[in-house]
């Protein structure tokens, strides 16, 4: 499983030459948001946070997928956790994400059945060895993780297996670019975009919000080099004044994307109007389960409602998501809001901004 | 949101689990042997000096590749006395077993302990068994402990750490964490991965050949690498810089860590030390450690520097800076 290739993509050298560009493209107050939760970590992890010029700002966008899963979302999660019968199962990231009183994690203590798995596969097959109860797998994630699902509920379909349900909580990146770049308060100069999204979106989904709001963007891949020729696109793109929409992650993303899966998630999902913590309800930004596979959706066999459930007084995540504030800036900061305790998702899941900027900030 | 139950947090060894013994544990028994929190307290009998730890393990899978929790359990206790300083010599070993248990299985582990034993030179001198009904305990849990003489001439302890000195690995981080993972209900991976479950004691000996330049001996087990220089920067008020570069992690053990969102310096290890020594004894110390097959990978990692004070930051390979923070729960895998 070794990726000898990858050295290259974490090589110093390479890495100076980079930022030696970046510092020459130099122009005062360049405002960068890298939309993806693995960007953020990577950027963090790999110290380039520490090695960009004061000029550059990176500020971390609605990328994490359990950070901008609203609340009221995370309490159907629970109550359909407490349903007879039901086992629930989910990526462990979700686990520890506070509803409006418990979390998932909590209700597990309290002896709901929620088990973590590593994909849905996972899920039906339980199902399959588990006749007498019903798999729920929590559907949280973006376009990368989304169509595994699709083809799991399909899956499902045919074999006929009538005790996996899915709540799909997903979301789509490319309507939450377009409500970030018209929110009058949100000031962003380039847009890193992700990688692993767009190796299933590719680069054209996002040519409509490109054309229509000039902003550079560009597709960039996880490793430093990676990331600082993604920088160093937006940087002479900034300073040229010449806006485009760019790939540096070729050995991944393609202009089309990945065809089949983008087949399999339309033909399983549906487009519908979704709530992003922080963001609140962006059109078409959310995936529901087509009316064809009605019969594998969560919230249509438990009746289940997501309310709308008020996000937790003083928390910043909200304008950290969307880059108005960075977590020092918010008052709950490491002094209520820790990842022990987190008050608000930026600080709960390993990817989020917050636990990111507690974890490795200098 | 704090619970007011138990979670798995609680036993991540990271910094839940710290708090729990900090803020539940040490107020109730707190005293001069206690106090210190190492790895095993250093008593005082007659003016000579003893190191005396214990340790219950509750592996799941209890057999996986490199292993099983018999060898696990000695190994584990036998390094806690052995990262004291001390020289290993009793364990004594309690077994809490599941009705039901396969005969064949306990047989298994017991020959394995048996093993352990033999390899680290130590005696086992006292028992129990204790047989639960089906359900309240998962198939076999098992406490050791044990007790060793320290040499008069050895000062380790978590708060020694000084400027200046070099940081020694025995090996590669992660191997045993990434065996049971792979192991674990779930994952699927076909892997050459295994556990590192060893007995260093041997190797502690070569290490302690010059006493004094030996600081800070510490097995990082659960919480690993990370965990465990943050909780010795602490103890010792000293900042710790590592190299990205030089920490050592076997190339399919970094695969399946990427694969899952692991980072390998909070993956535990049962077969690892770190070792805080002299700068100018460094050399000498790694050469020791290298002639030992649990050493033959040793490298140095970082060292303790005068800035950042209790806490532990990386220079990264590119040169950038960042903290390594204490882990704050379990590590899940993430999302995408």
């Amino acid at each position: 499983m070794a990726i000898k290739h990858l050295e290259e993509y974490r090589d110093a050298g390479i890495s100076n030459r980079l930022m030696d560009n970046i510092r020459a493209a130099g122009k005062t107050g360049v405002r960068l948001m890298e939309v993806c939760g693995t960007h953020t970590v990577a950027i963090f992890r790999s110290g380039i946070r520490s090695l960009l010029p004061e000029n550059i700002s990176l500020l971390s966008g609605p990328g994490c997928p359990v950070c901008v899963t609203a609340q009221g979302e995370i309490d159907a999660f629970i109550e359909t956790a407490k349903k007879e019968d039901v086992i629930i199962t989910t990526f462990g990231d979700l686990l520890r994400v506070p509803g409006t009183s418990s979390s998932l994690q909590q209700a597990r203590a309290d002896g709901a059945d929620i088990r973590i798995v590593y994909s849905a596969i996972d899920a039906l097959e339980l199902a399959r060895q588990t006749t007498d109860k019903t798999i729920v797998f929590l559907g949280v994630g973006f376009e990368t993780t989304a169509p595994t699902i699709a083809a799991t509920i399909a899956m499902a379909r045919q074999t006929g297996v009538g005790n996996f349900v899915v709540f799909s909580a997903h979301k789509l990146v490319p309507p939450a670019l377009e409500a970030l770049a018209s929110a009058e308060t949100v000031r962003v100069d380039g847009f890193l975009l992700p990688g692993h999204v767009s190796v299933i979106i590719g680069v054209n989904a996002y040519r409509s919000f490109f054309e229509k709001y000039q902003i550079p963007s560009v597709v960039a891949g996880f490793e430093p080099v990676d990331i600082l020729q993604g920088v160093e696109t937006l940087v002479a793109a900034i300073a040229g004044g010449s806006p485009a929409l760019g790939n540096v992650y070729t050995r991944a993303v393609t202009d089309a994307g990945n065809i089949k899966a983008q087949k399999r998630l339309s033909e399983v999902f549906a487009p519908t109007d979704a709530r992003w913590r922080g963001l609140g309800i962006i059109p078409g930004s959310g995936l529901q389960i087509a009316e064809a596979y009605q019969m594998f959706d969560a919230q249509v066999r438990y009746d289940i409602k997501i309310a709308d459930a008020p996000e937790p007084k003083g928390c910043a995540c909200g304008e950290i998501l969307t880059g108005t504030k960075t977590p020092p800036e918010c008052s709950l900061y490491k002094k209520v809001c820790t990842p022990m305790a987190p008050v608000g998702p930026c600080m709960v899941s390993s990817e989020g901004t917050c636990a990111a900027y507690y974890r490795y900030h200098v | 949101m704090t619970s007011d139950k138990i979670l798995l947090d609680h036993g991540s060894g990271g910094r839940i689990s710290h708090h729990l013994t900090a803020d539940l544990l040490l107020p109730l028994f707190t005293n001069e042997f206690l106090s210190p929190l190492n790895d095993g307290a250093i008593l005082d009998l007659n003016g000579d000096r003893f190191a005396f730890s214990t340790d219950t393990f509750v592996v799941d899978p209890i057999f996986f590749p490199g292993g099983d929790i018999g060898d696990l359990a000695v190994n584990g206790t036998v390094n806690d006395v052995a990262m004291c300083g001390a020289e290993p010599m009793y364990v004594s070993m309690g077994l809490i077993l599941e009705e039901g248990f396969p005969m064949g299985n306990l047989k298994t582990i017991l020959a394995s302990m048996k093993k352990a034993v033999e390899q680290a030179g130590v005696l086992l001198v006292t028992g129990d068994t204790k047989v639960v009904p089906k359900g309240a305990a998962d198939k076999i849990f098992i406490n050791t402990s044990g007790i060793g003489a320290i040499n008069p001439q050895v000062r380790v302890g978590s708060d020694q750490a000084r400027a200046g000195d070099k940081i020694i690995i025995n090996g590669s981080m992660a191997d045993h964490g990434m065996a049971v993972m792979a192991q674990r209900e779930g994952l699927r991976f076909d892997t050459a991965i295994k556990s590192d479950t060893a007995a260093l004691n041997h190797l502690v000996r070569k290490i302690l050949a010059n006493p004094r330049a030996v600081h800070v001996l510490r097995d990082p087990t659960r919480g690993g690498v990370g965990t465990a220089l943050n909780e010795i920067a602490m103890q010792s008020g000293a900042g710790i810089k590592l190299f990205e570069s030089a920490l050592p992690v076997k190339p399919e053990v970094a695969g399946i860590c990427e694969l899952l969102g692991f980072d390998p310096l909070y993956v535990a290890n049962e077969g690892k030390l770190l070792a805080f020594v002299d700068s100018d004894a460094a050399e000498a110390v790694l050469a020791a450690m290298r002639n030992d097959p649990d050493g033959k990978d040793a490298c140095i990692i970082g060292e303790v520097v005068a800035d950042h004070p209790g806490k532990v930051y990386m220079e990264t390979r590119i040169g950038g800076h960042r903290i390594v923070d204490m882990l704050s729960g379990e590590q899940l895998p993430r999302i995408c």
